[in-house]
Formats: structure tokens, C-alpha cells, sequence
């Protein structure tokens, strides 16, 4: 069996509606919303690659590596920011995350 | 090797480049923190001027980069009124930032980079200056939204704007993701003579992607059902940086839209007419009932803001000329009054403790009628009372989408708008009939000159030279966006 543009667009879907699962689903702490973040940018960059690799396009790829580029500045503020949060707060867990409603 | 001509065109975003990155150095260098942040404040209003007379000199339409930024007269009517609103914010943070000891030179420097992602937003016709743009506003202001550090609300808000907007982020790209795979480019141009073959009219990735991007644009702008992080983003951050989010951000990404919409899909109209639509009911509908039993000033703007971008919205709905010069005057009139609410808040303080609940207005007008005045003009103007602004506002949108037959969109427009002026006319009646709660402290210069700025300019909206100038420029601006791509 080859392995075709299909596969690996399933995979990469695999892998994004894992990470959105895991923002939504997830009841223990912050760090675990970080990770899944980053499986959905993931997931695209393999999306860009496959569809680059096999439309004979280079655009993709350079596109995946402005990609990974600004998730290493995305998650690098994102654990600025929880660090700043746990300083003031004392804990990470998701369900603490309540200081304002409604 | 890049020509004078191609600098010239992005002149403006260079120029603010260099200048944030120049004030950064500033502000290192300086020894006194507060006297940094007061010097850096004041040049980063100079530069945001400088830039806007940049962006004013120029003419005509012009494509860099190989397509990927463009600048004609539709980006330059937003990117000034973009940057007139970061100015006005910037001017407004002094005296709220100085009392709270966060006068930092860190703060205009993120907002001058967040400007200049906004302005490469509005600029973006390809998919990965898009990206790039969204991702450099994004990126500053989750950091301005944490901006008080030992504030537990401010972090907080700092944390629930990053992760919704990480996640937004995500999904606008796994949907150009597939744009790009679709259609084989990442420029709007070929994206848009691609999905215009006739083999792509019922192709379903075309459709799925774009459904994603939406998605993501819908978090960017806090349409309904993607608003859930506005209210406590705008109750938990500082006051001055929640001005600065209902403003400019807002107007970027519904430029985003507008570009993404009319230039890349005008073929797919059918579809996200749809979507746009829902988007559009959706957030009146929200705007409208969710902000009534609000006591804090800064979730009720919060919750207005939703609904005006619902408003804003039935322009796009109505797809044609009229329609997205309908949505430019409404962003332009929106960020004139939403600069002016704000101020108003900024101007509610107790010695040296801001207030931000509603019944603290109570009985404003018998201690101070001039600010009673303003925010009452600015609320009829909200509720969209002729003649002032806020009505024109409806009025352009409104009108196209009934030319386009859009019946049902325009009737529940105009009840939510009737229902929504139940809590703006709720504000006026408690500074003018309620009984007197403590006074205000006296008002500091800078805020009240941009509250009576922006209710000046609610006021003489109407007058042909004022209304009249907006009008023609947004008409202008939005026939360069269709006649460029017809639909």
C-alpha cells in the first residue's frame, strides 16, 4: 500500500480535533491546554507539508516553517502568562481559572 | 533586491517597525522606570502620527511581495482610523497607569507592535501575511491583557484571551491549511480564480475550509458563538487596555474579513453569506439580552461591543459596494463612540480607587452635568437615536441588506437594536434621576478631552462635511475592494 495525501490528512485531523479535545475536555491544569495547542498547530503543519509535498508546491513548507516559528513565540507568552497567573493565584488548575462570571 | 518603489508602499509598517523597536532601546536605556514610561508613551503617540501622515501621503493601489500585501484605499481608510484609535488609548493611559504604578515603557511598546500587526491585517492578501499579521497583534496584546501583574483578574484575563486565541489561531490555520491545499496558493488572488472553476463549485474542502477560517476570524471579532472570552477579557484587564481592545483590534480583523470575503471567496459568496448572517443574528440577539442585567460598566461595554459587531456584520451580509462601505462607516463611527465610552470609564474614580459599577453613576448629573452630558449623548448615539452617529452607523448597513433583500436579518436587527437601547437609556436614566452616590474625583485633562472629542463627534456626524467626508471615503475604500474583485 502507498501511502497517500489521504493518510496523511487524516492524521493531521486526527491530531487537531485530539488538541481540541484537549483544550475543552480537559478538567486538570493549564500546562496540558499549552500541549494541546501545539498538537493543533502540529496537526497543520502536516497538513502544509503533505499538501506541498504532493501538489509539487513549495509555498507549504515555507508557510509550516512561519508555523512553528510564531507556536515557539505563542507558547513561550503563553507560560509568561501562566507563570504571572500562578504567581498570583497559587494554582494552575482549570477549574480554579473563576475569578469572573456570568 | 527590493526597490524604492516596494519600500514606499510599506512605508508606513516600516516605519512603525523600526520606531517600536527604537522606543524599546528608549526605554532600556533610561534609568528612572516611571520617566521612561511617561517619555516612551508621549513618542509613541508622536510615531503612531507620524505613521498616519505616512499612510495619508499615499496614493493609489499598489501589490508587494509578490501579492502578499497590498495597499490601496480601502487599507488606508482603516489603518487610520486603527491608528487614530491606538493613539487615542495611548493618550488616555497616562493617569489610570501612573496611579496604579504600571507607567511602563514595555506598555506603549506592545502597542505599537500590536498596531503594526493590525495594519499588516488589514494590508494581508495572502494567507500567510495573514497569519503573520494576526499572530503579531495577537501575541501583544495577550501580554497587555496580563498587563498588571499582581492583579489576580488581569492575569487571569491575560490567560483566558491567550488560550481562546491560540485556539482561534489554530483553527483560521488548519483552515487555510486547506485552502491551500485545495486551491494550490496561498494568495488570495489565485485562491480566488481557483475556487471560481467551474469543477470547484461543490468541492467540499473549499467549503471546509473557509467554514474554519471564519471560525477563527468570528473568535478575532467576538461574534456570537465565538464571544464566550470578551466579557471577562474586558472586565479583568486594565481599564486603559480593554480601550484599546474594544477599539482597534476589532477593526482589523473585520477588514481581515471583509478582504477574506469579497477578494479571496466571491465565488463562495452563497456560503459564507450564511455564515455571516448566523454570526450577525447571533450577536445582536446576545448583545442585546445578555448585557441587560449587567452592573459592571466593563462587561456591559463588553457585551455592547458583541452586539455592534453583530451590526457591523449585516453590511457583510448584503455582499455588494454598499454593503462593505456600510461596514467601514460603522467600524469608523463604532471606534469613535467606544473611544469615548471608555474614557468615560477611565474618568470614574474615588481619590485614588477607579470605579466600575453602574449604580456609581447615580445621580452624575447633579455633581458633574458635563460628564453626564457626554455619556448620555454617547449612549443615545449607541442605542442609534438620530441624528446622532450610531444611527447613521445602522442606517448604512441596515440599508444595503434590505436592497439585497435580506428581510428577516434586518427585522431582528432592528428589534435587538430596539432592545439594546433598554440598558444604554438605563444608564442615562440612573446619572439623571437617581439619587446622588459619591462624586467622582475632578477629571483628569487628556481623558476628557478625547470623552468630549468623541461625543463632539457623535454630535456633528450628521453635518454633510463631517458624515458627509466619512461617507464618500468609505465609499471610495469599499468600491476599490469590489471593483478589484467583482463579484
Amino acid at each position: 500500500m502507498t501511502i497517500g495525501l489521504g493518510h496523511y490528512l487524516v492524521v493531521a485531523a486526527c491530531l487537531f480535533t485530539l488538541g481540541i479535545f484537549g483544550i475543552f475536555l480537559n478538567r486538570k491544569n493549564v500546562i496540558v491546554i499549552l500541549l494541546s495547542i501545539e498538537l493543533m498547530l502540529l496537526a497543520v503543519n502536516i497538513n502544509l507539508v503533505a499538501f506541498s509535498h504532493f501538489n509539487g508546491d513549495l509555498v507549504g513548507q515555507v508557510f509550516a516553517l512561519f508555523v512553528l516559528t510564531v507556536a515557539a513565540a505563542e507558547s513561550a507568552i503563553g507560560l509568561a502568562i501562566m507563570v504571572v497567573y500562578f504567581r498570583n493565584r497559587g494554582s494552575i488548575a482549570v477549574e480554579d481559572i473563576n475569578m469572573m462570571k456570568g | 533586491m527590493i526597490d524604492s518603489t516596494v519600500l514606499q508602499v510599506v512605508l508606513p509598517e516600516l516605519i512603525l517597525a523600526i520606531g517600536a523597536i527604537a522606543l524599546l532601546m528608549v526605554g532600556v536605556f533610561m534609568k528612572n522606570g516611571e520617566a521612561a514610561g511617561r517619555v516612551v508613551s508621549w513618542l509613541a503617540v508622536g510615531l503612531l502620527i507620524v505613521v498616519g501622515i505616512a499612510v495619508f501621503e499615499q496614493g493609489g493601489s499598489a501589490t508587494v511581495f509578490n501579492g502578499a500585501f497590498v495597499s490601496d484605499s480601502f487599507t488606508r481608510f482603516l489603518k487610520i482610523v486603527i491608528l487614530v484609535g491606538a493613539a487615542l488609548t495611548l493618550l488616555m493611559t497616562f493617569d489610570n497607569f501612573t496611579r496604579a504604578k504600571l507607567l511602563l515603557f514595555e506598555y506603549p511598546v506592545l502597542v505599537l507592535l500590536a498596531t503594526l500587526g493590525m495594519l499588516m491585517m488589514v494590508s494581508a492578501n495572502d494567507l500567510i501575511s495573514l497569519y503573520l499579521g494576526l499572530e503579531l497583534q495577537s501575541l501583544a496584546l495577550y501580554v497587555v491583557a496580563a498587563f498588571s501583574r499582581d492583579d489576580v483578574r488581569s492575569s487571569e484575563a491575560g490567560l483566558k484571551y491567550f488560550v481562546l486565541g491560540a485556539l482561534s489561531s489554530g483553527m483560521l490555520l488548519y483552515g487555510a491549511s486547506i485552502l491551500y491545499g485545495v486551491t494550490g496558493s496561498t494568495s488570495y488572488v489565485s485562491i480566488a480564480s481557483a475556487a471560481g472553476l467551474p469543477e470547484m463549485a461543490t468541492n467540499v474542502g473549499l467549503t471546509f475550509g473557509l467554514v474554519f477560517v471564519l471560525v477563527g476570524i468570528a473568535f478575532k471579532v467576538a461574534a456570537v458563538p465565538f464571544h464566550m472570552w470578551t466579557p471577562d477579557v474586558y472586565q479583568g484587564s486594565p481599564t486603559p487596555v480593554t480601550a484599546f481592545f474594544a477599539g482597534a483590534p476589532k477593526i482589523a480583523a473585520m477588514a481581515l474579513l471583509l478582504r477574506f470575503t469579497q477578494a479571496a471567496m466571491p465565488t463562495a459568496a452563497p456560503q459564507w453569506q450564511q455564515i455571516v448572517i448566523f454570526l450577525s443574528i447571533a450577536s445582536m440577539a446576545l448583545g442585546a439580552f445578555a448585557a441587560i442585567g449587567q452592573t459592571n460598566i466593563k462587561r456591559l461595554l463588553a457585551y455592547s461591543s458583541i452586539g455592534h459587531v453583530g451590526f457591523a456584520l449585516v453590511g457583510l451580509a448584503a455582499n455588494s459596494a454598499d454593503g462593505t462601505s456600510g461596514v467601514l462607516i460603522y467600524l469608523a463611527i463604532y471606534v469613535a463612540m467606544t473611544l469615548g465610552a471608555f474614557a468615560c470609564v477611565l474618568s470614574m474614580r474615588r481619590g485614588d480607587r477607579y470605579v466600575e459599577s453602574i449604580s456609581d453613576l447615580a445621580g452624575l448629573a447633579r455633581s458633574d452635568l458635563t460628564f453626564a452630558t457626554i455619556l448620555a449623548i454617547l449612549m443615545f448615539s449607541f442605542a442609534g437615536i438620530p441624528p446622532l452617529a450610531g444611527f447613521w452607523a445602522k442606517w448604512y448597513v441596515f440599508l444595503p441588506a434590505i436592497k439585497a433583500g435580506l428581510y428577516p436579518l434586518s427585522v431582528i436587527g432592528m428589534v435587538s437594536s430596539v432592545i439594546s437601547a433598554f440598558y444604554y437609556l438605563r444608564i442615562v436614566k440612573v446619572m439623571f434621576f437617581d439619587e446622588p452616590a459619591e462624586a467622582f474625583s475632578p477629571r483628569e485633562g487628556r481623558t476628557s478631552a478625547v470623552m468630549a472629542l468623541s461625543a463632539f463627534f457623535a454630535t456633528v456626524f450628521v453635518l454633510p462635511f463631517v458624515g458627509g467626508a466619512i461617507v464618500d471615503a468609505a465609499t471610495a475604500a469599499a468600491s476599490v475592494l469590489v471593483s478589484a474583485h467583482p463579484l
